[in-house]
């Protein structure tokens, strides 16, 4: 008994995964899958943004440039070999993980203003050699045609009858829920340990923090590493899921947005903030594009984000903590 | 008492074209209780920066313990030895106060040990401070002494062989001076060397075996206490005259 | 042929250097001296020109005109954005980043609205001025320069000479530079630092009027085109070191002139890559910028 208690997060973690693969025989509508697989991508692209801008301080708003870089590295590989959504999603989270060391070596050694400019900066040079490049479709885009029958490790994935999963959105989904799960699992695990709590005295005073000994640019570039990785694991499913891909889809300002407004939503200081906040948006933006109009969806979201910023700075968590201790 | 622990030797800093500090030298010996003085602007504070490592000096050189700590970022030095406080207090304001103190002792002395070692070593931190009764508190809710002695608290976690304490009375009532100089002298008869920057002369004047005096970025006087307050030049300088 | 090239490049690229020195001037006061990061400045000057363009097409109005017009409904703006932004960020010594956070809300709202009301179409507006161009053969070298980016230059010339005598000349201008480096002071005289700040910015973000009018003679525009312009002002801004408008000028003619060449002899769809870029190159090697005494903080 004591023991589930202490792997109560793992056991959580499992049971989630589990949950994920039931949904996928199930027989569900494919709208549902088609849905949920944003929610999801949301929820890690929140969790590794948060990571950065939650636990050190530091806002990244070039969430779709490494969000980009992945998918372009997918298309990439497509396109040059028959490399599996599996090595696709690797080598994603590679690049976007060495752009995030990049931009950190570079650009780390100055306070957050400028380091936030600079990551907006990253994203449109990022897309500039995108839209100039040929060979992954340029400014037109490029179409990607799923694998037939896809295999891994032997095992038929996909397949109507013999696979694992029935459609290619399925196993989507299922996939996307479990980079997911790895993202907050990471992401937990540094809050709780000694490079979250170096990062946090970092966001509360970053020369007090050096001057205690705490190495503050080795954990911030450890940190803008993973993040930029996991964004881009996220987006080198993209390419899978969408079919068609071209710059201003996987570029979009709006990841940047939400990247940002979830946590902010959601609560910053804590693993649980990211996932409540992209959720709650994420469910909101998926019903509002059906029922209301896309334009009007997006307004939604950057009206929350601000009201969210003045309102409740610690977003809905902080909100609700300061509630219940009065 | 005679050996060196800190030698600072022609140190400059320039800023642009505004030199802030030319060719400072001092040698601080290990034990010493040492008193850095100067009206505002002379140069103190960028003194104690280039040690800390926060500013690296464009001349000279400084050698702790025997090794020059040129190219060294601030932890690096923190973990030879050199802790440092700050003129205004900078707590890590999202933390507890044992938090506070567990962040030096988790990334600097103590590397290795648990987190229930470590707790305990900042609540002994806590009681020679007298504050093992705000462990779990808001910093926010500080006032003002405690927020100095916190500062300083997180400054000794690192175990420093010197201490720099960067004004740490300022603000404080006469009572609470005495009560910081006492802890200050507790932590040199423990073996500790402090350097201790300060604009309340009395706290100096008692304090300190040795003192010296900037003004405009030059050395003008270095020497005892009673010698220092005679000085003329520290005189003029204090006054303007 | 190339010198040819080469040459009206250069040209072009003086003009637009005038431009850009017009659109940032708003930025390097609020950004550069009163310390408030508006990422939305851009979103405003779109906004700007897209005013313009309904005055343009549905009075007949005259877009600079236009733009004079709507200076002082940009004042206000600014007026009312800093007000709040004051009360809920800087008075409470919140997170500079939230400050941020808010301003790229901002940014967004405006720009969905922009689309919700314009479209994603591009707009442009007509003027007598617009049409046309001053061509010549000088040293056996063809040299032609368009009307619109010539009065645009001289418009934007005489709006950011302007802006820089008021900042250097006047009392208010050396209080809102005073305000940067010792509020203290400015209190111990008497004057209302907050005041100072709130109408300072009012002031940058005023120059969205005419700066926008000046951005749809230049070009035609669209609601998301604020995004692209980010990186041009930012770069011209931190290149030019914050708070200094001479110094603004000089980045905003060097940024001009080096995207008119890369444009003219790689192809405009790279020009996004050479101002953001070179913003990337400046923050990463000397972020006190190139032509002033600025702090990295």
């Amino acid at each position: 008994m004591s023991l589930m208690r202490q792997y109560k997060f793992e056991i959580g973690c499992l049971v989630a995964l589990v949950l994920a693969f039931t949904m996928t025989q199930m027989g569900l509508n494919r709208f549902v899958f088609f849905a949920g697989f944003a929610v999801l991508q949301y929820a890690m692209i929140a969790t590794a943004w948060n990571i950065l801008g939650g636990y050190a301080g530091y806002i990244n708003f070039g969430t779709a440039g490494f969000l980009g870089i992945g998918s372009y590295t997918a298309i990439a590989l497509i396109n040059y070999s028959d490399a599996s959504i599996v090595e696709q999603i690797i080598a994603g989270g590679v690049v976007a993980g060495l752009l995030g060391l990049g931009i950190g070596y570079f650009t780390l050694r100055l306070k957050g203003v400028y380091f936030a400019i600079a990551t907006l900066a990253l994203a449109i040079v990022v897309e500039t050699i995108v839209n100039n490049w040929d060979f992954v479709g340029g400014a037109a885009g490029v179409s990607i045609l799923p694998a037939r029958n896809p295999e891994l490790l032997g095992v038929l994935v996909v397949h109507k009858k013999l696979g694992v999963f029935s459609n290619y959105k399925e196993f989507l989904f299922f996939l996307m829920a479990a980079l997911t799960i790895m993202s907050v699992w990471i992401a937990r695990t540094i809050e709780k340990g000694k490079l979250g709590r170096g990062l946090n005295a970092i966001k509360d005073n970053e020369e007090a923090a050096e001057c205690m000994g705490v190495p503050t640019l080795k954990l911030k570039l450890i940190t803008t590493t993973i993040s930029g990785g996991l964004m881009g694991m996220a987006g080198a499913v993209f390419p899978s899921y969408l079919t068609f891909v071209d710059p201003p889809t996987a570029f979009n300002l709006e990841f940047a947005v939400n990247s940002l407004a979830m946590p902010m939503i959601g609560g910053t200081f804590t693993w649980l903030g990211p996932i409540l906040g992209a959720v709650l948006l994420g469910t909101v933006q998926q019903v509002a594009i059906v029922t209301i109009s896309s334009e009007l969806n997006l307004l939604i979201l950057g009206l929350l984000l601000v009201i969210f910023v003045i309102a409740a700075p610690h977003g809905f968590l902080g909100w609700f903590m300061k509630k219940n201790k009065r | 008492m005679s050996e060196v622990l800190l030698n600072i030797e022609n140190v400059t800093k320039t800023f642009g074209g505004f030199t802030a500090l030319s060719k400072v030298s001092a040698a601080v010996k290990k034990g010493e209780r040492f008193g850095l003085i100067g009206p505002n602007g002379s140069g103190k504070t960028t003194l104690i920066n280039c040690i800390s490592g926060m500013l690296q000096n464009n001349g000279g050189s400084i050698i702790f313990d025997g090794k020059d700590l040129k190219g060294l970022q601030p932890h690096q030095r923190t973990k030879r030895g050199i802790a440092r406080t700050f003129q205004i207090p900078r707590p890590f304001h999202s933390m507890t106060v044992i938090q506070n103190l567990q962040i030096p002792l988790e990334f600097v002395s103590s590397s290795g040990t648990s987190q229930k070692n470590i707790s305990e070593e900042a609540m002994s931190i806590l009681e020679v401070m007298s504050m093992e009764d705000k462990a779990h508190h808001e910093t926010s809710g500080l006032t003002q002494i405690e927020l100095r002695k916190l500062e300083l608290a997180r400054a000794i976690a690192v175990k420093p062989k010197l201490l720099v304490s960067d004004e740490a009375m300022a603000g404080l009532t006469g009572n609470e001076v005495d009560e910081v100089l006492e802890i200050l002298v507790k932590l040199n008869e423990d073996g500790m060397t402090i350097i201790m920057i300060e604009h309340i002369m009395r706290a100096v004047m008692q304090f300190s075996h040795r003192i010296i005096c900037l003004d405009a970025g030059q050395k003008i006087a270095d020497g005892l206490p009673e010698v220092i307050v005679k000085d003329p030049a520290v005189e003029r300088a204090y006054l303007g005259v | 042929m190339i010198a040819e090239l080469f040459v009206n490049a250069l040209i072009s690229g003086l003009l637009l250097g005038g431009f850009y020195a017009a659109i940032s001037i708003g930025l390097s006061i609020s950004f550069g001296l009163l310390d408030t990061v508006n990422i939305a400045h851009p979103t405003f000057l779109v906004l700007g020109a897209f005013l313009a363009y309904i005055l343009n097409s549905e009075a007949g109005m005259d877009p600079l005109l236009a733009g004079v017009l709507m200076t002082p409904l940009f004042f206000l703006l600014g007026l009312f954005i800093y007000s709040v932004y004051y009360q809920f960020f800087e008075k409470t010594s919140a997170e500079a980043l939230r400050g941020l956070a808010f301003f790229f809300g901002i940014l967004f709202i405006t720009e969905v609205v922009m689309i919700m009301a314009f479209g994603v179409d591009h707009r442009m507006v007509s003027a007598p001025y617009a049409n046309g161009s001053l061509g010549g053969s000088i040293l056996g070298m063809e040299l032609s320069v368009p009307y619109r980016m010539l009065s645009v230059f001289v418009v934007a010339s005489i709006m950011t000479l302007g802006l820089h005598l008021f900042f250097s000349r006047t009392f208010f201008g050396r209080a809102s530079r005073a305000v940067h480096q010792d509020m203290l002071a400015l209190s111990l005289m008497g004057v209302d630092p907050i005041r100072v700040k709130r109408i300072a910015f009012a002031i940058a973000l005023a120059t969205c009027g005419v700066g926008g009018a000046l951005m749809i003679i230049m070009i035609p525009i669209e609601p998301a085109v604020g995004r692209l312009y980010i990186g041009n002002v930012f770069a011209i801004v931190v290149l030019g070191g914050l708070g200094s408008i001479s110094g603004t000028l000089i980045a905003a003619v060097l940024l001009g002139v080096a995207e008119s060449v890369v444009s003219t002899f790689l192809g405009p769809s790279w020009s996004p890559a050479v101002s953001f870029g070179i913003l990337l190159g400046v923050l990463a090697l000397k972020p006190s910028g190139m032509f002033g005494v600025g702090d990295t903080r």
